[in-house]
Order: structure tokens, then sequence, then C-alpha cells
């Protein structure tokens, strides 16, 4: 009644700002997305890996020879006449018992993939959430969570693999248990020492001072400025978790012939050098390789994208 | 590499002047062959033995080395018959269950110490004793020994047992049975004498290089677990001045592939040969590649206690398995190594044994597919009921690609899907000893040159028999074979009862590939059990 | 600091009390025994074996027996695969070994990692950058058991430069390829943790206003930015050092060198309990250990943190 001067006025201003709050505000995860989609290597990496996974579902319709059929005209000479060939549809050559490498590379990316995103999936979550959580709250119930790691750590892992295999029957179901239950073990020592360092810093303070539960300071405060080190730290637990598939197939529990999967291909292979069979060597490692590779972008690009403080 | 060796093969000259007889620079007193001036072999190991203590050790790397360090009744020349130990000689009664060795008055301890009949008594009551607890004490049994059994049992004082000392030089053995062979097995590791005053004095640690006193032609100075074990000259054997060999030593490398590129560069005089490579290392060092038969068989075993598969109660289904397994593949495209196709269960070479014909090894190839894809379609499986099994085997590169040669044959031509599995060592042992599969794998080496050592393997009341196999008429016969003196038409209707009932897949038998410099002579090629006794050996010079 | 420590030494008792508890049983569960063997002992054999090694009395009694053993007279058993030798000498003999090329190589893995890893946040999206990842990507490439094999071909065989294999003491010769196998495992994650967490740390405020404040690069690099990247690098050594331990299995095997992760191996598939059971105690001791020194770099590192 008395103050405003222009009543049509103030209600365009009260129009615009009314506008105003109408645009929509970008969450921290879309803006994420946008950092990743422009690293061109990251985004590339994505491609190859998609690339390798569809090689693996594709590539069998080319196959010529299946992943266990023996080539009994060849395997007694593959030093000789087991290489890369296009006529005699080995593609990839032959393993030492002359059976086709294509077929068997395919095969075994397939289980290698599953195998370290199943190791590193068990490991990001439950690991990152046991360690966030230990090293945050402290005390003696930090120190219980830790020593159980370490005895957990310290127990012969071949006995509890036997274990499983004797009790429950050897499956893929039980290569991912026996994967799992250790894979989560160092990343929760890892997220623990870079909790300790953040939980004095002075945002968790005020989350604190502001009444904050615990759980969800570790959740929504610690845990996203955990990423980078969880997200490199998993890129490099997969070429681990492949290697020690190979192992596990070694006691019995893993992957039984004929499938067969790239930790042991590579392992196979290795044991061939000298004999002139490198491509058995050659041609996994380079899966392997390649996977490695793309892990690393993706991480690198997915590290920069999630990194809070970031430009 | 060559710097040291130079000032090795000073070094030995200069200690081989003050300490032994003149070889270095010398010829061989028989062959008149020129020798070289450093006598060490140095060879590869698979892995670390058990023990070196005669009544203990249970592998075959040990074994070698015991056979060095120790010396038995009877030792084997290159050709496997039995020549003078410490033992000159042996009589028998017409019954053949007394035995009397009469032993030379030469042979020492490598303290000193005169070894005595008294010895022997000593190291066979050891065997026996519960005390000792011998993974090897039922080969005392198996030698018939006199009272063995109840010591074993600890129902009797080891003092019991049917050796006694005469005198001295002269040890008197009792058996329970009519043992004709029994004099053959005085060659084996557990029937070494050992020196009472030093296992009681050390106890378990008398096999220690400090505390060791053997009667060998060596003496062991150096053991580094899962690296090396080192053996120089034992200066107090009886036959010393005929010992040519100073030094021996073996290496423990796991890996075969890795033991061959060493061997190669020259660290190792010998080495085994890994599966496959022998026709190529043949081609290119002819002199130095060997491929010799060996007293081991092959074989899967069908397990035919009630439990197992129900498809294998039907004998047309195991013959039809056992058919359908192109054994040249195995030997020829696998293994590559000269290994013999097995259509029996016993090696044909095992002395005293004649292969018996059996039908499946004079057809051919198509004929044994042919008749295997008839039996199955007779026994009702095919393409619409296909046959399904596990086929259990230990952890092995080796058993691994036999098994999936195996397998796949069996799918290509009868269509029959084998379940590969495999075990490590002691899962596999305890489930195969638990009749807990279907078709497992096994394998077993002689203890002496005889069929009866793997025949026996096939009673019915056999420990070893993990296949359960049953029959009244091979449980027979083997008695039979113990008192017989014409044990060849037994052994005969026995491996015929197996070729009809196939309670085992008989793949191939043994052989020993192994890579040798060809400086070094002597090695016993022709002796099918591989026993190796180094004081046998010696390096020529170039 | 010093209760701190003397606090979780006294805690590492009864975790290592628990570990022995849960490997017993453990082993014990497990088909097998040490004397499970291809010719099948005959009863009143395997009986008289029992008997003299103690496994014929209740589990329980055979733990107490064990645990009085190795408190009142240290001493942790006998081998049951290697007659002649005790878990004791095992460890004496092995130890050492694998001591003397592991912390070696985790030396040379940890410099080797940190300097790459430094270097390349450091010139991030440069040549060096590059250089620097792509020779983590080739030690990714070349896992232990890929790399022994191949230095053995080149070193002994072909190049004629160094002894296949052995220890002989301990003298460099035999030196020089497991340290190169074992630390080609490790320094690629030591250097990848180390560029991403100096990438984080460079990006971060206080990094921002020394620059501002005009300080050289070098001393913001050494004084400012080092402690705080070097965190997760802590964190990581301690799995790494476990790490190292089972990968020096593979060196063992390929180079016999005789060190413990063998017999580690071994005695887990031969069922030698109480070889087994020494050296779980040795390892998890040597966790705890480890764990612990790692948790005062932290306080070490991060002045904020305080225990």
């Amino acid at each position: 009644m008395g103050m405003v001067k222009d009543p049509e006025r103030v209600e365009a201003i009260a129009d615009n700002i009314a506008d105003a709050r109408e645009v929509k505000g970008r969450s921290l995860w879309q803006d994420a997305m946008g950092r990743f989609v422009h690293n061109k290597a990251a985004v590339g990496s994505v491609f190859i890996l998609a690339g390798i996974l569809l090689f693996t579902i594709v590539g069998p319709y080319f196959a010529v020879w299946s992943n266990e059929e023996i080539d009994w005209a060849r395997m007694a000479n593959v030093a000789d006449v087991g290489q890369p060939s296009y006529e005699n549809g080995h593609f990839f050559g032959l393993d030492s018992i002359g059976r086709d490498l294509y077929s068997r590379t395919i095969q075994g990316t397939l289980t290698s993939l599953m195998v370290g995103v199943v190791g590193a999936s068990v490991a990001v979550v439950i690991g990152t959430l046991y360690g966030a959580i230990s090293g945050f709250v402290g005390g003696w119930i930090d120190n219980a969570m830790m020593r159980t790691v370490d005895i957990l750590i310290a127990i012969p892992y071949m006995f509890v693999i036997i274990l499983l295999m004797v009790i429950f029957e050897r499956s893929l179901i039980m290569l991912f248990v026996g994967i799992g239950l250790f894979s989560w073990l160092d990343m929760s020592r890892i997220v623990r020492g870079q909790t300790l360092a953040l939980k004095h810093k002075e945002f968790i303070e005020a989350a604190r001072a502001a009444g904050v539960g615990w759980f969800v300071i570790v959740v929504r405060h610690i845990m996203p400025n955990l990423m980078g080190v969880v997200v490199v730290y998993a890129t490099l637990l997969v070429p681990g978790m492949i290697m020690a598939e190979s192992f596990i197939s070694f006691l019995g529990l893993g992957v039984q012939e004929p499938n067969t999967s790239l930790g042991a291909l590579i392992s196979d292979g290795a044991g061939t050098i000298m004999y002139n069979q490198i491509w058995q060597l050659a041609i996994p490692l380079t899966f392997f390789l390649t996977i490695v590779i793309s892990l690393f972008f993706i991480g690198d690009g997915l590290r920069d994208a999630l990194d809070p403080k970031d430009r | 590499m060559k710097m040291t060796s130079k000032t090795l093969v000073g070094a030995l000259l200069a200690t081989t002047l003050i300490a032994s007889p003149l070889y270095a620079a010398g010829t061989h007193p028989s062959t008149g062959e020129a020798l070289a001036d450093n006598q060490s072999f140095t060879y590869r190991l698979l892995d670390e033995h058990s023990s070196v203590d005669p009544q203990i050790v249970e592998d075959t790397s040990g074994a070698d080395i015991v056979r060095d360090l120790f010396e038995g009744l009877y030792n084997q020349d290159a050709d496997g018959n039995l020549v003078p130990g410490v033992a000159l000689s042996h009589t028998t009664n017409d019954a053949k269950d007394v035995y009397t060795f009469s032993l030379r008055d030469n042979a020492k301890w490598s303290n000193g110490d005169a070894v005595t009949a008294g010895d022997f008594v000593y190291g066979w009551r050891r065997l026996l004793d519960p005390a000792t607890a011998s993974p090897y004490a039922w080969f005392g049994e198996l030698m018939s020994i006199e009272g063995a059994s109840a010591v074993l049992a600890g129902e009797a004082d080891p003092s019991t047992l049917g050796v006694t000392a005469v005198d001295d030089h002269t040890l008197e053995v009792k058996l329970t049975a009519s043992l004709p062979y029994f004099a053959l097995m005085t060659t084996h590791g557990s029937t070494f004498p050992t020196h009472q005053a030093t296992v009681e004095a050390h106890g378990d640690q008398w096999t220690k290089p400090e505390n060791i006193v053997s009667n060998g032609a060596y003496v062991l100075t150096e053991h580094v677990p899962s690296e090396r074990s080192v053996r120089v000259r034992n200066s107090m054997y009886w036959d010393n001045d005929n010992t040519i060999l100073e030094t021996i030593t073996s290496l423990v490398i796991n890996d075969e592939n890795v033991a061959l590129t060493r061997y190669l560069a020259g660290e190792l005089d010998k080495t085994d040969v890994p599966a496959g490579q022998y026709p190529k290392l043949n081609a290119e060092y002819p002199d130095q590649a060997h491929s010799n038969p060996r007293l081991c068989n092959y074989y899967y075993t069908f397990n035919m206690s009630g439990n197992g598969n129900p498809a294998f109660d039907d004998v047309r289904v195991r013959e039809a398995l056992s058919l359908a397994v192109d054994r040249s593949v195995i030997t020829d495209a696998v293994l590559q190594g000269g290994q013999f196709q097995a259509y029996t269960f016993t090696p044909g070479l095992t002395a005293g044994f004649v292969t018996p014909d059996v039908p499946s090894a004079s057809m051919t190839q198509a004929e044994r597919d042919a008749k295997a894809m008839e039996l199955m379609a007779e026994a009702g499986y095919g393409a619409d009921n296909p046959l399904k099994f596990d086929m259990l085997y230990n952890t092995s590169e080796g058993h691994k690609k036999i098994a999936i040669a195996m397998s796949q044959m069996w799918k290509q031509k009868l269509g029959a899907e084998a379940v590969l599995a495999n075990q490590e060592w002691k899962t596999f042992l305890e489930t195969r000893g638990n009749q807990d599969f279907e078709l497992a794998r096994g394998a077993w080496c002689g203890d002496y040159n005889e069929a009866s050592t793997f025949l026996d393997l096939l009673d019915s009341g056999s420990g070893y028999n993990d296949g359960k196999f049953n029959s009244a008429r091979v449980d027979e016969l083997l008695t039979m074979a113990k008192t017989s003196s014409d044990t060849q038409p037994l052994y005969t209707e026995i491996e015929q009862i197996i070729a009809t009932e196939i309670p085992v897949i008989p793949v191939y038998h043994y052989t020993r590939v192994m890579m040798l410099q060809e400086d070094v002579k002597g090695w016993p090629f022709e002796n099918i059990e591989q026993n190796v006794y180094s004081k046998d050996l010696y390096v020529v010079a170039e | 600091m010093l209760n701190y420590v003397i606090r979780r030494l006294l805690v590492a008792v009864p975790t290592l009390l628990i570990l022995i508890i849960i490997c017993f049983y453990l082993m014990q569960t497990a088909p097998g025994g040490p004397f499970t063997s291809e010719r099948p002992l005959p009863p009143q054999v395997l009986a008289n074996i029992e008997a003299k090694y103690g496994l014929d009395q209740p589990h329980y009694k055979q733990l107490y027996n064990y645990v009085v053993g190795i408190v009142t007279q240290f001493d942790f058993g006998p081998s049951y695969q290697y007659k002649d030798r005790s878990v004791n000498d095992i460890i004496s003999q092995g130890f050492p070994v694998t001591l003397t090329y592991g912390f070696i190589s985790f030396v040379v893995a940890t410099i080797v990692g940190v300097s790459l890893g430094v270097i390349a946040a450091i010139r991030h999206n440069t040549a060096l950058d590059y250089i620097a990842v792509g020779a983590t990507f080739s030690a990714q490439a070349l896992p232990n058991f890929v790399m022994a094999p191949i230095l053995i071909y080149v070193f002994t065989l072909k190049l004629g430069l160094l002894p296949g294999g052995g220890w002989n003491g301990g003298q460099w010769q035999y030196l020089v390829m497991p340290v190169i196998a074992l630390s080609t495992s490790f320094f690629a994650s030591v250097a990848r943790i180390t560029r991403s967490s100096m990438l984080e740390v460079l990006n971060s405020n206080f990094i921002r206003t020394a620059r501002a404040k005009g300080l050289p690069e070098t001393t913001i690099i050494w004084r400012h930015a080092l402690k705080p990247t070097l965190m997760p690098v802590v964190s990581y050594l301690g799995p790494a050092f476990v790490g190292m331990i089972t990968g020096s299995v593979v060196i063992d095997i390929y180079f016999s060198t005789g060190g413990i992760g063998r017999f580690y191996v071994n005695s887990a598939l031969n069922r030698d309990y109480a070889v087994m059971l020494g050296l779980t105690i040795l390892y998890g001791g040597l966790t705890v250990l480890f764990n612990l020194l790692t948790d005062l770099l932290y306080a070490w590192l991060d002045p904020k943190i305080r225990y």
C-alpha cells in the first residue's frame, strides 16, 4: 500500500525471479558425465572395451573350429604348422595341444572379463564401505575391523579354495565366490587410509557441526572424495583378478577344461616361448594388455570427472 | 662363466692331487677313454626330496641320492643284473624261504667303522619298527620276512624279526613264504644298512651333512632344501679306487622349461625333456637326447565299487571307451617321447614277462573305432542318448593334455561327453581312494622288476585297488603266482581277464626321456628300473 | 604415540592366536592329510606314524601342545614332508632368502614407482607422462611368471651373463633376475597410484594458494605436495608387501632360490600342517607389523592424524 511506488514494475521483477528459479540445476553426476564424455581417451577406451565384448559375442560366428576340438592332423607339429593362418581356419593359430586359439581366446576373454568385473565390483562395494566406516569411526572399532582384515589376509587362501571346491561343486559361481572373498581386503585398507586423512578436513567438521549423522557423512561426503583412489585401484585390481583366476583353476576350483581363461592362456603361452610358439603368448597377452590399457584411460577419465575439486 | 670354471678346474686339480688317487687327466681303467679333469656331474631334480634316510625316503629323487650315499647287499649293473654290493654272494634252501648272505670284510662306513651284518639287522628292524614310522614299512612286509607283520603292528618287539647276524659277515633271513626273487628286492633303498650309533646320537637330525655317516660311494656335504644337494667322494668306500666322479650336485628346478634352458646354457649335465619336445631335441642334439623304457604304466580306472557311474556296469561301454582311445596319438602326437602304446597292464619289457596277445592290440585303429561304435550302440548310447561321465585327473600339464585328447576322441567317435575335472594331488588321492569318482587316472611304477608288482594292484584285497575291481579268479591266480616256478601262464591269464573285463584302460608305458651331456658316460640306459649308481659314471675329456 | 604402539603390539597376540586357531581347523577339514599317498599306507603303519607325530590326539589338544611348544621352546614343530627338517630349520634357512630379495625388490619398486608417478603427474599430458605410463603398461603386461622364463632365456642362455637360478649364499649375480622379475610386478601399481594421487593433490586449494604466493615449483612438490600424495601409496604398500610374499612363490619356482614362498604353497598342497601353521604365523606377524608401520607413517605424513 504505501512503500511500493511502481506495482507493475515490481510484479515484472517478481515474475523474472520466478522464472529464474525454474532453470534446472545440474547435479554432480551430470557434471561428471559431461566431463567424462569430453575426455577423448576415456571415451575411446570405452568403445574399445565394448568392441572386445562385441568380439567375444560375435566372433564365434566366424569361427571354423570350436574351442575344444583338437586338430588331429596338426597337433603333433604345432611349432611348424600351428601359426596363425587364414587358410586353415585357425585365425590365431593353435595352442600347444592343437586346439584353435581363436575360439579359445574368445571364450577365455569373456570368462576373464566376467571375473575381472565381479572381483572389482565386490572390491569396490564391500571394500570401500568397510574401509570408510572403519577409518571414520576410528577407535577400537577401527582396530577390531582392521585386525580382522589382517587375519583374513594372512589365512592361507589355498585351503579356503580347496574347501570351497570340496564342499560346493565346482562351478563358475564358486569361482566368483572365491575371487570375491579376498578382492575387497586390500581395497579396504587403502580406503581406510584415505578416510583417516579426509576425516579431519574442515568440510567434514562442518558437516558434523551441522548435525549430519555419521553414516550419512561417510556415504555422502567421504566416499565421493575417495573416488579417485578407488577408481585407480579398481582398474589395477582387474588384471590381478584375471591372473589370480589361473591359480585358482590350478587348484581345481575354477574354470575347467575345455573351458579356459585369459590367465590360463597366458600361463600356457609363457611355457612355450622357447619353442618358437610365440603366438600362443602374444595373442592372449595382447587382449590382456588392451583391457588393461583401456581400463587405465577409463579410470583416469573417471577420476578426472569425479574429482570434486577439479576446475 | 668361463673364468670361474677354469679356476674351478684348477682348484679341483689341486685338491685331487693331494687327496685321492689320480684320475684327473687319466684314463678309464677298463675302457681306456681319456678322462676329463673336472669329474663333476650336475643334474636336475623336479622337487625337493623328502629325506635321505634309507628307511624313510619315499620318492625316486631321494632314492637316487640314497643309492649314492648308502650301499645295500646287492647293486645293479647297467643291464639291471645283480652284482655284489656289501654282500659277495648268497645261498638259499630248497624251499626258498631262508636266505644266507656272505658279506665282504672290507666294507667301511664313512667314519672308518666296519660295515657288519649287524648294521643290516639294525636297518631292517628299524624299517619295521613302529617307532620309526617308516612309510615304506610295507615293503618289509612285502619281502615276507618272518615276524614282519607282528612287529609292524606293534605286537612283537623288533628283535623278533626273522633277520639274524650269524656273525659279523653273515646275514641270515627267514621268510614266511617262498620267494624266488627275494634277492632282487635287496637293491631297494629301504633295505640299506644304517649306522646305529649315529642314529641314536642325533635322532631325526642324523641325516644332516654335519652328522651323517654312510657306507656308499659318496658322502653328503651340503644340503640346502629346495635349492641344492651336494655329495662328494667317500674315501672310506671299499671300492673307492674305482669311483671316478668326484662331486655330484642336484639342483631343484621346478619348471621343466627353465631346466631345459639352463641345460642348454651349460649349467646342467642332465635334465628331463618336456612333453612333445623330444623329436626336435633329438634332431638338434642326437647325442644328448635319450629315450629309454621305464618300468611304469599309465592308465585310467573305472569305479567298479558300485557307487560309480551305472553306465560303467556294462562291460560293452567300458570296452567301447577303451577301444576308441587312439593310443598312437597319445604316444606320437602328445608325448612324442618314444613311449609304448599299452594294451596290457604290465609293461612289455618287465623281466620275465611276455606280453600276451590281446585282441585289441592286433586290430587297426579303424577296426577298433568301428567295434567301439557298434558296442556303444548295442549298449543303448548314441546321439540321442549320449554317454556322460566325469573324468578325474591330478593337476599337471601332461595329464591335462592326455585327458583332453582322450575326451576329444570319445566325443568325436562315440558322442560321449567326458566332463574333465582336475584336482590337486592330495585331494585327488582322497577322492580316488574313497571311490568318489567315475573314471580316474592312475599310474604305477614297479618296486621290483617282476610282473607281480603291477598285477597285484588288481587283487581285490589290495590297498592300491582304488577301482575296487573284484575277480575271484584273478585273486586265485595272483596267490598261485607267489609260489609258482612258472608264472608266465598265470600272468597271461590275468592279462586276458583284464582285457575282457576291462576294469582299467591301459594307455601307455613310460619311457625316461632326458638330455644328457655327451661327455658323461656310464649311464645305465638299458636298466628298465632306471637305477643309477653315480660311482659308475664318468666324464670323458673333450 | 608409544602407548599406541604398545597397545597395537599387545593386540597382535590375540590376533595371531585367532589366526592359528582358524588355520588349524581349516587345515584339518581339507581332504587328505600329510600321509595320504599314492601307495596308501597300511593301517598299522599309518597309525604308527600318526602316533609318532601326535596326530591321533583330539584337535584341541594338538592345538594346545602346539601353542605351548612355541611359547615355551620356540619350537614350531616338525615337517611331515621333509623328515629330517623341523619348521625352525626351514624358516631359518628360507626366510633370509625371501627377505633379502623381497626387501630389495620392495625398495626398488617403491623408488622407481614413486619417481615415475611423480614425474608423470608433474608433467601431466606431456610426452614424459605418456612414457612413464607406457612403462607401467609394459610392466603389467609381463606378470612375473611370464617375465621369469624370459629373463632366464635372455640372460642365461643367450647372453650367458647371469646364472639361471639358485642362491649360493646370496651373491649379487643370483639376486639380479629375481629382483627384476619381482619388482616389475609392483612398480606399475605404485606408479599409477602415486600419479593419480599427486594429480588430485596438485589440484587442491592449498597448492593453488602456494602457487599464487609465488613459491617455486620444486618447493611446492617436495615440501607441500609429496606428503599428502604418499598417503594412498603407503596404504598400498601393505597389500604390496603381502603380494610380494605371494609373488615370491613364482620367483622361488623359476629361480630355485629356496625361499619360503615355495614352502608355503607346497606345505598347503602336501598338508604339511606344522610348516603351514609356522609360515602363516610368520606372515601374519609380518602383516600386523607392517600395518602398524604404515599406520605410524600415516601420522607422520598427515599431522592431523592422531591416535
